[in-house]
């Protein structure tokens, strides 16, 4: 499937999505997507909740109601700064992941009740799906690098619709 | 496409191809469920009923239905607690830190051991949640604006460190667990045929298409939760031993428990995968994913880390004698020789010398002797948060307060019914959920199966004699 992908794309046809069963490595490169950015989304969540932690305990603990709890005085951040760590961290990780996870959850649209985004059920088994949106004269030029590249079936849906299986 | 040695074994037995991964992952889903399944069930959901009434009766009378005393003020409690926390650390070992060492054996334990961890995981909460004497007022423990004059909770205590921590680990095991999940219900959503079970397992799966685009965000959001697990999992079980060690109680004030507790947790954990593991490939017939070599390779993580906390065990005795201190002298004397010896020396025996079993390859590799030790090595660490609470409660500072202390009817209700709820979650997630990342599994078919590396090897060889 690797094969035909590279041979369409260098054909000059564009591939609208690939549908696989498992992550294949490379694919992605070879389809033309551009790296996902959701890991920079992470590092600015992870940044919002530390932000977040360090303001909440510094209001809680030094600004609104300042304590000496046995010994160890809150009159300011720092004196007791050590001691806030650990939550800072955990707020950190909280923020990163959870923000990460609802981002890539609501930019892929997998919501509860969403509709199944695969043309083709056995996309999900053991059958691999690239989809082609195009018209008849490119069609003619991807089916026959398709059959080419052993193809196992091509399904024309409306517009076009090709699918190789492996 | 990576190759991989011959001489490194296979991780799929049998010639399998990508169908029959779908199929045998989706036959304890499809088919009915087995007699021993529905027994198992009874008796775990019977315990777990019983549980659920000394937890009932615990919340009518209050914590003086348990053992705990004045002396020994904690007791079973956190103890459980420690014990069931600990567990769950393997499940997110396996997920996150052995995805960052691209170990592919993970791949069919991974899934099965993040349930487990956030079943422990619930487990435990139930004893905090107790052991706070009120939980109708545990909402006091978050930092809400309250009524007592906008007093907040102790952002210096490591008790509420503990709070912070086992939510958010609690929380974020669950979501790494089911963005995993989401393209394998897809897969059984477009495989079954009865309307309800499509309707359900569409809605859980929400829509996955398994799209290339939608893969490679997968894959990105596995590796950086993948990370972020990794330290989380090994502060949550820091922050756990912090709840002693920053205590003044001689045999807590040790600056060695958060290494110490962190390795225990991953060998009480590994020891209950394993546990877990045997039945679950025994019962839903996977011995061609969780094979004789996978089961090895957790016992070495056993060996490893059963080896570490035996060195901490001794750490402590020559730190107790070498820092002239006679309070935690004392503290050690009387873990070995006092009162509740016996307890001292069976966390001994089952930590400290049982793992070191598994360095005899035959031992190793033979399912009933790992299945055995796995137990008794749960067991094992149960005792070490029992000697480590209790037998040090019973011998503080002032020698008037000296106690002793048995568990109530009530205390053994609640810890056997966590197990009993434990089970019975583990073997209805074993029915309908698909117990293997099938999806994953598949993407080591061609380098790691058995048939496939037989075929690859043949080719070289083929090569080999033709140039």
């Amino acid at each position: 499937m690797m094969e035909a992908c590279k041979k369409l794309r260098s054909s000059g046809i564009r591939i609208k999505d690939v549908f696989t069963p498992f992550p294949v490595h490379g694919l992605d490169h070879v389809i033309g997507l551009p790296r996902t950015r959701i890991a920079i989304c992470a590092f600015i969540y992870g940044i919002s909740g530390t932000c977040l932690a360090t303001l909440m305990m510094w209001y809680m603990m030094v600004n609104d109601w300042p304590n000496d709890i046995g010994g160890k005085p809150n009159w300011t951040y720092y004196m007791a700064v050590p001691a806030f760590i650990p939550i800072t961290f955990e707020a950190t990780v909280f923020c990163a992941a959870h923000g990460m996870a609802l981002t890539y959850l609501l930019r892929c649209w997998l919501v509860p009740g969403a509709k199944a985004k695969n043309p083709d059920p056995r996309s999900t088994d053991d059958k691999f799906l690239v989809y082609l949106e195009l018209n008849d004269e490119q069609a003619k030029k991807a089916e026959s690098i398709l059959r080419e590249n052993g193809v196992e079936e091509v399904n024309h849906k409306g517009t076009l619709h090709i699918e190789p299986a492996y | 496409m990576h190759a991989e040695s011959e001489i490194r074994e296979p991780l799929i037995l049998g010639s399998k191809n990508y169908r029959q991964i779908t199929d045998d992952i989706i036959a304890p889903i499809e088919g009915k469920a087995s007699k021993g399944w529905y027994i198992l069930l009874t008796f775990a959901s019977l315990t777990f009923l019983w549980g659920i009434g000394s937890l009932a009766y615990t919340i009518g009378v209050g914590i003086g239905a348990w053992g705990s005393n004045n002396g020994v003020d904690w007791a079973w409690d956190i103890t459980n607690f420690v014990w069931w926390i600990g567990i769950g650390h393997a499940g997110t070992l396996i997920s996150a830190v052995l995805l960052l060492f691209r170990q592919k054996w993970r791949m069919a334990i991974n899934r099965s051991a993040e349930a487990m961890t956030i079943f422990a995981v619930m487990c435990a909460a139930i004893f905090v949640t107790l052991h706070t004497g009120r939980p109708w007022l545990d909402y006091m423990l978050f930092p809400l604006p309250n009524q007592f004059g906008s007093l907040w909770p102790n952002f210096n205590s490591p008790l509420l460190w503990d709070v912070f921590a086992v939510s958010t680990y609690f929380t974020v095991s669950l979501v790494f667990w089911y963005i995993g999940l989401i393209p394998d219900f897809a897969m059984i959503r477009d495989r079954v045929i009865k309307p309800m079970q499509k309707k359900m397992y569409g809605l859980l799966s929400f829509g996955w298409g398994g799209s290339a685009r939608h893969w490679s965000r997968f894959e990105e959001v596995s590796l950086v939760l993948a990370g972020l697990s990794t330290p989380l999992v090994f502060s949550v079980h820091s922050i756990v031993s912090f709840d002693f060690a920053t205590s003044i109680v001689p045999g807590w004030h040790t600056t060695i428990f958060p290494p110490y507790f962190v390795s225990g947790a991953v060998f009480s954990g590994f020891a209950m995968v394993l546990t877990l593991m045997l039945v679950v490939r025994k019962v839903y017939k996977l011995e061609a994913y969780l094979t004789v070599k996978h089961v090895e390779y957790m016992n070495i993580v056993i060996i490893v880390t059963g080896s570490i906390v035996g060195v901490a065990y001794l750490t402590e005795l020559f730190i107790a004698w070498y820092s002239g201190v006679e309070w935690e002298q004392y503290a050690f004397l009387n873990r070995a020789t006092g009162p509740m010896a016996w307890s001292y020396w069976a966390m001994m025996t089952c930590n400290v010398l049982s793992p070191q079993l598994f360095w005899f390859k035959k031992i190793r590799t033979s399912i009933l002797a790992t299945f055995i030790l796995s137990i008794v090595v749960n067991i094992g660490m149960w005792f070490e948060r029992f000697v480590i609470i209790v037998t040090t409660l019973c011998r503080t500072y002032i020698p008037s307060t000296w106690n002793s202390y048995t568990p109530s009817f009530i205390d053994i209700g609640i810890f056997v019914g966590t197990i009993g709820m434990f089970g019975t979650f583990f073997l209805l997630f074993s029915r309908y959920f698909p117990v293997i990342a099938q999806a994953e599994l598949k993407t080591i078919l061609k380098m790691s199966g058995e048939a496939q590396k037989k075929a690859s090897a043949a080719h070289n060889h083929s090569h080999v004699t033709t140039h």
